[in-house]
């Protein structure tokens, strides 16, 4: 199950919404090994496309030092799918390189730029398997107990 | 000759869960064959051909090796080499 809090959701529905019809990207960080997704960082699609997504390769290295400067992990890796539904593509199965994350797919076919609601669903993407899972919207994350 | 170079979480399987190794090599060519021979199978999922694979990123002092020569990029002592898978994805067609 994928518990992302309210703010964190607008942020990353906001942004599809904002790059439509390019396919949006972005993850959302949090502490290693926490499964908590606290900081929303949008990225470039550096391929600018309404079909493919990629992070320029020089602003992912300086996203992933900064996570590790943090000790930070990528909790969700997230893109918009701008006339298909909110499902990983072959080729988004085929690149899912974070196990441990949760893939989220936001859909901004129904009302592209504009209000109205969007299709936004969570997967995990081990080893080429697909698996769907409950997204939970929160006020605010739980308490750390640590 | 030693080189640091980290691994990213997907290639560990390789390098016994270690997330960064030591290598050798004056390019990053020798580099790759040179952690293949400690950590068989690691080449194949960096070079495809004569050529690093398309979404696989390889950095070098923090500059992506396809700005510096690709796999002929030079490496000397103290280089630090970072190997990250891209981040990418694609709708249907």
């Amino acid at each position: 199950m994928l518990v992302i809090d309210r703010a964190t959701y607008d942020a990353i529905v906001a942004h599809a919404k904002r790059d439509h019809p390019d396919e949006a990207c972005g993850i959302v960080a949090g502490p290693e090994g926490s499964d908590r997704p606290q900081r929303h960082v949008p990225m470039v699609n550096a391929a600018g496309s309404p079909t493919f997504y990629e992070f320029d390769s020089t602003e992912l290295l300086a996203l992933y030092k900064e996570m590790w400067a943090n000790d930070e992990e990528p909790v969700v890796v997230y893109h918009s799918h701008t006339a298909t539904e909110a499902y990983p593509s072959r080729t988004d199965i085929g690149l899912a390189s974070e196990p441990g994350a949760h893939y989220v797919l936001v859909s901004t076919r129904e009302h592209g730029n504009n209000d109205g609601p969007v299709e936004f669903r969570s997967y995990r993407i081990i080893d080429g398997d697909v698996t769907e899972e409950e997204v939970s919207v929160v006020d605010t994350l739980p308490a750390t107990t640590g | 000759m030693a080189i640091e170079v980290r691994i990213p979480t997907i290639l560990r399987t390789y390098t016994g869960g270690e997330k960064a190794v030591s290598g050798d090599g004056a390019t990053l060519t020798e580099l790759i064959d040179n952690l293949e021979s400690a950590h068989p199978g690691i080449k194949d999922r960096l070079v495809e051909g004569d050529e690093l694979r398309r979404f696989v990123n390889v950095y070098v002092n923090d500059e992506d090796v396809r700005f510096t020569g690709g796999l002929g990029t030079t490496l000397s002592d103290g280089d630090q080499v970072v190997v990250l898978p891209a981040v990418a994805g694609g709708a249907p067609a």
